[in-house]
């Protein structure tokens, strides 16, 4: 089933008699799989309005991440919170979408300087699970008029409503790009230095640390962005600000800034390699331990090492992860497996009580009857 | 402005709550005597006041959760309080009501720089959480003009902004977790010093829920490195079209100040009678702030001239050291207390789109004249987020109830024009039956199932957010099933 209109969608929802499987683009397979028929929001398209100047846009929920991305880089503009393109990652394929970046609260590396995507959205039309159509938020920047729904289905994965229409903040493309890069740290050392680095007053919009770079060797990256001299002074600064604890080189070259930290927003490094990929978010400080208690992992730490992603063989870590976290704090997701495995054990968190009452109690008011995306978050 | 009736059911229950309320708190906590309510009978809504039935100020979470146990099996609304700053009656009473103020809870639990976050209890003052990082040099970013005053539990209720948003975002894109007690004394745990939620972002939608959901007894909050240096640069034009265009010229070139401040002539007039800062004599002014090192401040100055000169500014002065930016902030910082020179005043809070600024500015200006009352508008112009002054006298009888009318025709304008009643105040009961200009009937219903969840019985500042007609229906079901 493919809806062109908000209006069908309604319909559709409220005459739904059976679960409902949410698909914007199909790019981002997460979750538990959902038994019921597919509701396609992909014909939701079309940017609606843009003002560079007041820096927003307003689109259907359908309109493809790329068509958005075209018209903001047209006049120098970007969606700051970098969403991911995770069809490598995931092994899927087809267009993402707008709607569908939204719902998965998709954010890449420069979260810890600009924000999340959640950070971005000013509001959003959806239908909810009983057909009807609701507005929250709107078009400005800031608007504290009633409760903030937008954050809620931001990151709902479908569950709580459909998104038709999305409204968010963009900012300007940097001028400039320079990357850090230092070769060789183990985990704690690089995380140390990713945490110096965020704490100094130079505004690290990157900072990652790959266990396996490109060439097989451990890769610690920083990011900065701005005016151009602003850039070089700001490299330059935090070089020496760190060289006590590892020798930086500086890259300025665009392109390959770029192809680096697509690498990282896609978890380049585990794409196209089997095994199960796990997406944990936890304090920077306590990443390194945790990682190293989960034998047979892999990592990648993104965020200063608050967001690592873990790529494990099939089936194994999941109690060691769940555990860890459990101590530390954070949580983790089963972010790419096998259907079969993400029907068998728990994909998302599990919330503890009283969290669990409350989200079921919402989705009780928002979806009573059980048909959007059904068990997807657990 | 309508509240619901007292129930005398529950008056007659005061002694009887204070007495169960004294035994599990200190005997001062408890506030029962009416010269000491009068404390509470308002915030910094003045035109409104009623004294609660009682007042109580907890030292802990387990306190909080005790009391909000209590007046739950006692049938009594609370109305959580911080530090009593709100502008839009966020923390007014009813008669038949229980104050709960987190003044007292205001300690400092953790300070992690390496990790970049602070944990405090809810009743620290915003300006105070800044004060305990600052000597390893971090801050924490949302600057809302009481934040001398302010507390972080109604930053949080109200998702507070600030003048500095515009890069550094408002609450809610600064705050990582909290404690949250519901009204049935559950103690909830949400988020923590990690990014993002694990389930439902239930943060994000507690933030700014104005007290209705919960009591925010601590909060796990985002501190930032502080920047090398700042600097203001004030341009002056001759009218607020071309400052307008200016804003907006500024964005689009790709640089992001970190404030852009807007004054308009009645509000420079005003602010330069009452502190001499030396503001030329224009239409309308921009106070356009950057951040960075002294080269840095000087590159993006310098960008921002070049394309204030192509609209042709009366003035543009740089600030040359820290004297001269702290004369550029003086008039801005105190336009507040230089309207209350003059009168009373009315401030509001609606955003709108950056582009409807000239228009929405035109049309206040008509209508100033239609009113019969002055309006002074100083505003956050980089996010589109106004604040009209209207300025009546409360002791000339009809004129408190002309301006209102006044600042309901604005906000509605806001509306119109795309943008919304309430930037950073919060709807408390101020705008709260202006709601259905913004919501339809649906949307209002989809937030109010939200609090069904957190607060089945609507007891916690149950008269607040929602036009009385839509939440009534709530509140009667509630009351006759007792």
């Amino acid at each position: 089933m493919r809806v062109e209109t908000e209006a069908e969608l309604a319909e559709t929802i409220a005459a739904a008699g059976a679960p409902l499987r949410i698909r914007g683009g199909g790019t981002r397979d997460v979750g538990r799989s959902v038994d019921g028929e597919v509701l396609e929001t992909g014909g939701l398209t079309g940017i609606s309005l843009y003002e560079p100047g007041a820096l927003t846009m307003v689109a259907g929920a359908g309109t493809p991440l790329a068509e958005i991305e075209a018209a903001l880089a047209a006049e120098g503009q970007r969606l700051a919170f970098e969403p991911g393109d995770w069809r490598g990652l995931l092994g899927t394929e087809g267009v993402s979408t707008i709607g569908g970046v939204v719902a998965a609260n998709a954010s890449g590396p420069r979260r810890i300087q600009a924000g999340a995507c959640r950070d971005f959205m000013l509001g959003v039309r959806f239908v909810d699970g009983m057909g009807q159509v609701v507005k929250n938020g709107g078009r400005v920047m800031k608007n504290v008029t009633g409760y903030d729904l937008v954050k809620l289905l931001c990151g709902s994965w479908g569950t709580l409503g459909v998104l038709t229409e999305v409204s968010f903040k963009v900012l300007p493309k940097a001028e400039a790009t320079g990357v850090l890069r230092c070769d060789g740290l183990d985990d704690a050392t690089a995380v140390t230095v990713l945490s110096r680095a965020l704490g100094s007053p130079w505004e690290v919009t990157g900072a990652a640390h790959l266990q396996k770079g490109p060439e097989g060797a451990p890769v610690t990256m920083i990011r900065l962005e701005g005016l151009q001299d602003s850039v070089t002074y700001r490299c330059e600064a935090l070089r020496q600000r760190l060289a006590d604890i590892g020798d930086f080189t500086v890259e300025t070259d665009p392109e390959r800034a770029a192809v680096d930290w697509v690498h990282v927003r896609d978890v380049g490094p585990f794409q196209g390699r089997a095994g199960d990929v796990w997406r944990v978010s936890v304090t920077p400080g306590a990443a390194p331990d945790l990682v190293a208690r989960i034998a047979g992992a892999e990592a990648l730490y993104d965020w200063g090492g608050g967001l690592i992603w873990l790529l494990l063989p099939e089936g194994q870590g999941a109690e060691a992860i769940r555990g860890a976290v459990a101590e530390t704090g954070g949580h983790a997701t089963l972010f790419r497996a096998s259907k079969a495995r993400r029907q068998q054990g728990a994909v998302f968190p599990p919330q503890p009580e009283p969290l669990a009452r409350i989200e079921a109690g919402l989705r009780a008011k928002f979806d009573p009857r059980g048909v959007l995306n059904p068990g997807l978050m657990g | 402005m309508d509240m619901p009736i007292p129930r005398p059911e529950r008056l007659a229950r005061k002694a009887e709550l204070a007495a169960a309320l004294r035994r599990h708190l200190p005997q001062e906590a408890v506030i029962d005597t009416p010269a000491q309510l009068r404390a509470y009978e308002c915030d910094a809504l003045a035109a409104y006041r009623c004294p609660p039935m009682l007042a109580v100020l907890p030292s802990t979470t387990e306190e909080v959760a005790q009391i909000l146990r209590l007046c739950h099996e006692m049938d009594v609304p609370v109305v959580p309080r911080g530090a009593g700053t709100s502008l839009a009656g966020g923390s007014l009473p009813t008669a038949d009501s229980v104050i709960l103020g987190v003044a007292r809870m205001n300690a400092v639990l953790e300070a992690d720089y390496a990790n970049r976050v602070v944990r405090v209890q809810s009743g620290r003052t915003n300006l105070s959480v800044t004060g305990a990082v600052e000597e390893e040099g971090f801050f924490y970013a949302p600057d809302p003009s009481s934040q001398l005053a302010c507390a972080i539990a109604g930053n949080i209720a109200m998702n507070s902004g600030g003048a500095h948003c515009l890069k550094y975002g408002v609450t809610t894109n600064n705050l990582l977790g909290v404690t949250l007690v519901m009204m049935d004394g559950t103690i909830c745990e949400i988020g923590g010093a990690h990014l993002d939620a694990g389930g439902l972002d239930l943060l994000g939608v507690i933030c700014g829920s104005e007290g209705q959901l919960g009591v925010v007894t601590e909060a796990t909050l985002r501190i930032l490195p502080k920047p090398e240096g700042a600097r203001p640069m004030l341009l002056a034009f001759d009218s607020n079209e071309v400052a307008g265009a200016c804003v907006s010229d500024i964005i689009k070139a790709g640089i992001l100040p970190v404030a852009i401040e807007f004054m308009d002539r009645p509000c420079i007039q005003a602010c330069e009678d009452f502190a001499h800062a030396g503001y030329p004599d224009c239409e309308a002014l921009l106070i356009v702030e950057v951040e960075g090192s002294e080269a840095e401040i000087a590159d993006q100055l310098g960008r921002i001239a070049a394309i204030a000169r192509r609209h042709d500014p009366l003035e543009l002065r740089e600030a040359r050291d820290a004297e001269e930016a702290g004369r550029i902030w003086l008039g801005r910082k105190s336009a507040f207390g230089a309207m209350g020179q003059i009168n009373d005043y009315m401030c509001l809070d609606g955003t709108i789109p950056v582009t409807e600024l000239p228009h929405v500015l035109k049309r206040i200006g008509e209508m100033s004249v239609e009113y019969g009352l002055r309006v002074a508008n100083v505003f956050h112009a980089g996010d589109g987020n106004m604040h009209p002054l209207i300025l009546y006298n409360a002791n000339t009888p009809g004129e408190l109830e002309t301006c209102e009318a006044f600042g309901a025709e604005i906000l509605k304008l806001c509306v119109e024009v795309g943008g919304c009643l309430t930037g950073e105040h919060g709807v408390g009961i101020e705008k709260r039956d202006l709601m259905w200009h913004q919501y339809g009937a649906a949307d209002m219903e989809a937030q109010m199932a939200v609090k069904d969840v957190f607060d089945p019985a609507w007891l916690l500042n149950p008269a607040k957010v929602f036009p009385l007609d839509a939440s009534d229906g709530r509140r009667a079901v509630l009351a006759a099933a007792e």
